[in-house]
């Protein structure tokens, strides 16, 4: 199936704090297709996580909007949907993994019940079948159903990142959106992790985007990746396009800083500089004043998008 | 061992709580020569970080000595110690937390200085601007406070503060683990730059396989309070001789495109609580390779080949199979 | 280098000016400071701004309403209610702050080395604490009053000791907070003494609550001196203090209501503002802001 699932073109969101107006996305454009995987990579202040709150409008309102663009979720613009239509979508249809399973399950209710509760108000199922289905949910992340009455605390993290996965996965949404879903876990911990989602991924055929710094985690997960800095997506294609050629200075510079544990007597090359406040982005391309190939249109124009067969760039001095 | 700076001999930790004893470090020994970075890795609640609490004697060891110099360290009274903390430094893993949000960050780094009487005003305020330009700072932002700086520049003020007394041996708890990788990045090469040029030594804490390997010479593997393998950065990788150390290796991702390959998932199941030990070996509960002598008895550290230490019985077998 | 040196310092200022900016939103904060400005102004120009002497009593003019000679009347002794208000804040302000320093110093010191020594010593403190607590404020005043006896001096003093244990608790509970900080570790292990990280790391922390509690502690406390004075127990007359004044005031309400009304106003304000100008502090000072 080769239908478009999500359709987000040029996208806007901005926060009005108190020192100022933060643009925290500033016209990214995403495809992602059925049973697709994408991973968005990026630093803290890349935006990353607020293009995932947009998806599920989940954007906190008095400091945030979303200020243009569309989000086409099955050919529906989000942006301009109900609220009351958007919590039919949210949870059933899109769902999302939050990084921090300490903190994102509730603490007074048995996980069980948390499972089921989602399940009964989105497929409208009695309350008996809804809880038969969350048991089942449960062996699939491998926790035994017997441990349906447990509270959160009774579990470790790992394990109540698991219950995450299943609360997302409980009505089969088309998408699930994970932000940083490991990064709070231990790396055998991780691995476990990653494998449950590709496991059930493949059972569900659910479209995935999932936000990490990790790239080591995008080449195990991920189909296609983009690559965010301040707002924008500088560079996006398949994993073995981007990661055999990545050709945007931001992305090779992410390549060049970690140390890769395969490579012997290598020396990362760090990537010079501080990221700028979002209060400030400079000038032009805003990555110009840690770029080795800076030029003088850098400083003056932000690149304009590149797009050749499915990889896109925004590079002044790189053509795909 | 005579030319190591820093000896450690079954050194313990124990807390006493209401529900039990937890064993956070439980009989852990090793050495680190002058000029080398000694890399201790492990999970969370493996007891790494407290190990460093216990070298600069921020948490009191419940039992086991740590020589520095051939002297013991733990049997000198607080006065003696005081002495010793300008050559026993440690930087800490939180950028945000690690540096009082009253004080400017120049004061910060003064406060070492001041706290050791090291000469006067002008003379420390001249200190603090080396050792700022040393870190790759401005002096220029003297006044700021942390809260107006990001992750990267605070932990270079933390590293500041550290070598503000010219120490030998420093213990870098997960410096890095709260950084942007491009920072991390910056990070790694100015701590390595650094040993480079003032001639220290590192205890180099850390979860971060990868940052480990890169920045050790001998790495050490923590599971559960006891060092599991220790041996060459290279080594280590080449040859992984015990089953934990090899399930933490596969588990971390690499660039390598899977193209839908399934990573082989050695583990079973959680870590144990630290209160309740396995009996036996700590590791036979999510050990595939497990015997029954592995439930019963405790493996040593044992040194298998030069500079190679394991704690496995099955040891022996693994190296067979790599070709030893 | 000279010049670096001069850029270097130019910048000390900041933090106080960011709290002065999140303050300055906050309307209602500024009404706040702006009556305890006016209090503060009221009490120290007293003597100027007092048409008469308060405790002059003029006994053909008294019980009269409002008037042009008396702005705000005379009470039941033929005394100027404006000028006895005047007086009356000096008093306030004066039990007040002393009260809340004993009260604020004392309960700060205990609750540090509670929070910050734990173990033993904590229990020992906050065990005292709590029975202190345990008697609701105005009791425990009348009770050390009552043993001490009524000056001034033991009323501040009384008030003062039914206040430590708020302190006690705030700055305990913030030393927790702060004491597992890594910057006290490493201000240990820059060879910093105990005591000097009590100082210079643990109590500019623990400040902001303690400056909350003490403005709505400077409310809390006349309102306590007022409270007792009209019980009886507090200054005695003719001092003019408005609690004295309120009581003085009761059994002329039917007539008379202006000379309970007055005073009672005085107090209302006063305490309004101080409570105001606390809670804009507190989110002034927050540090989630930063």
């Amino acid at each position: 199936m080769n239908n478009v699932l999500l359709d987000v073109s040029n996208l806007h969101v901005v926060y009005d704090t108190f020192e100022g107006r933060v643009e925290a996305v500033r016209g990214i454009s995403l495809k992602i297709k059925q049973g697709e995987s994408l991973g968005l990579v990026g630093e803290s202040g890349a935006g990353k996580t607020t293009t995932a709150l947009s998806i599920m409008q989940l954007v906190p309102s008095p400091p945030g909007k979303i200020s243009s663009g569309e989000i086409k979720f099955q050919n529906i613009d989000l942006n301009k949907i109900a609220e009351q239509k958007m919590r039919q979508i949210r949870g059933n249809r899109i769902s999302m993994i939050f990084q921090d399973p300490m903190t994102s399950l509730n603490p007074v209710l048995p996980i069980g019940l948390q499972i089921a509760e989602t399940i009964a108000v989105h497929q409208n199922l009695r309350f008996e079948k809804a809880k038969y289905r969350a048991q089942e949910l449960l062996e699939k992340v491998q926790i035994p159903a017997e441990r349906y009455k447990e509270y959160p605390h009774e579990f470790s993290g790992g394990m109540r990142q698991r219950v995450g996965i299943a609360m997302s996965l409980s009505c089969n949404p088309s998408l699930l959106v994970a932000d940083e879903p490991t990064s709070a876990l231990d790396v055998t911990i991780q691995a476990q992790i990653l494998d449950l989602m590709k496991d059930l991924r493949e059972e569900f055929d659910t479209s995935l985007i999932l936000i990490t710094h990790d790239l080591g985690i995008v080449a195990d997960i991920c189909d296609r990746v983009a690559t965010m800095y301040c707002g924008i997506i500088v560079e996006e294609g398949t994993v073995k396009e981007v990661f055999e050629n990545p050709l945007h200075p931001y992305t090779q510079g992410l390549f060049n800083c970690i140390p890769k544990i395969n490579d012997k007597g290598h020396k990362i090359l760090p990537i010079f500089g501080l990221p700028p406040s979002s209060l400030k982005y400079p000038s032009g391309c805003s990555f110009h004043p840690r770029c080795p190939k800076c030029t003088e249109i850098c400083v003056q124009k932000m690149p304009p998008i590149q797009s050749v067969k499915g990889r896109t760039l925004r590079c002044h001095n790189v053509t795909i | 061992m005579k030319d190591s700076l820093l000896s450690v001999n079954n050194l313990k930790k124990h807390f006493y709580i209401s529900s039990g004893t937890v064993h956070a470090v439980d009989g852990i020994s090793f050495d680190i020569s002058t000029g080398e970075t000694l890399g201790l890795v492990g999970e969370s609640g493996c007891g790494k970080s407290t190990v460093g609490r216990l070298i600069t004697r921020l948490t009191d060891a419940t039992a086991g000595e740590i020589y520095f110099k051939d002297q013991d360290i733990l049997k000198l009274n607080k006065k003696n110690f005081s002495d010793l903390r300008e050559k026993i430094q440690l930087i800490f893993q939180d950028p945000f937390s690690s540096l009082d949000p009253r004080k400017s960050i120049g004061c910060s780094i003064e406060k070492p200085l001041i706290n050791f009487r090291k000469g006067i005003k002008k003379a420390r305020q001249e200190k603090v601007d080396e050792m700022m330009e040393l870190v790759g700072l401005h002096p220029r932002l003297f006044n700021k406070y942390p809260h107006e700086l990001d992750g990267g520049t605070r932990q270079r003020v933390g590293i500041a503060r550290a070598l503000a007394l010219n120490p030998q041996f420093i213990v870098c708890d997960e410096p890095v683990s709260a950084l942007d990788v491009s920072i991390q990045a910056q990070i790694i090469n100015l701590l390595q730059n650094l040993q480079k040029e003032l001639r220290l030594t590192y205890l180099f804490i850390s979860h971060d396989l990868s940052v480990v390997k890169y920045i050790s010479n001998r790495i050490a593997v923590m599971y559960l309070g006891k060092i599991v393998e220790m041996a060459p950065a290279e080594e280590l990788f080449e040859s992984t001789l015990h089953p934990y150390s090899q399930a933490l290796l596969s588990a971390v991702p690499t660039l390598q495109i899977k193209n839908g390959e399934r990573k082989k998932n050695l583990l079973v199941g959680g870590v144990p609580s630290p209160i309740n030990l396995p009996t036996g070996c700590r590791f036979h509960t999510r050990c595939v390779y497990a015997t029954e002598r592995c439930r019963k008895e405790e493996p040593l550290l044992v040194e298998h080949s030069k500079g190679h230490w394991v704690a496995c019985f099955l040891a022996k077998s693994f190296l067979s199979k790599i070709g030893f | 280098m000279e010049q670096e040196k001069l850029i270097v310092r130019d910048k000390k200022q900041s933090q106080l000016q960011e709290i002065w900016r999140r303050f300055r939103r906050n309307k209602t904060a500024l009404v706040g400071l702006a009556i305890v400005i006016f209090l503060f102004l009221v009490a120290f120009f007293a003597p100027l701004l007092a048409p008469m002497d308060p405790n002059k009593a003029f006994f053909k003019d008294k019980l009269q309403l409002p008037s042009s000679t008396y702005l705000l009347g005379t009470d039941n002794m033929g005394r100027d209610i404006l000028s006895r208000i005047i007086f009356g804040s000096r008093i306030s302000l004066y039990i007040g702050f002393i009260a809340v320093g004993i009260g604020g110093i004392g309960g700060t010191i205990l609750g540090v080395f509670a929070g910050f020594y734990g173990g033993k010593l904590d229990n020992v403190i906050m065990r005292t604490m709590d029975i202190l607590l345990a008697f609701p404020a105005i009791i425990l005043a009348i009770a050390i009053v009552g043993v001490l006896g009524t000056s001034l001096g033991n009323l501040m003093i009384a008030v003062g000791i039914s206040h430590m244990p708020r302190y006690a608790r705030i700055v305990r509970s913030s030393t927790f907070a702060v004491r597992g900080q890594e910057f006290v570790d490493a201000a240990r292990l820059v060879g910093a003494h105990d005591f000097q990280i009590i100082i210079e790391n643990i109590l500019p922390n623990c400040l902001a609550p303690i400056i909350v509690q003490s403005t709505l502690g400077v409310a809390q406390a006349i309102l306590a001196v007022a409270s007792m004075s009209f019980l009886g127990l507090g200054i005695q007359p003719p001092t003019a203090e408005w609690g004295a004044m309120l009581s003085a005031g009761r059994q002329y309400l039917r007539i008379t209501p202006h000379l309970a009304i007055f005073p009672g106003l005085a107090i209302a304000t006063v305490v309004l503002g101080l409570n105001l100008l606390g809670d804009g502090l507190r989110d002034a000072l927050d540090p989630k802001l930063r």
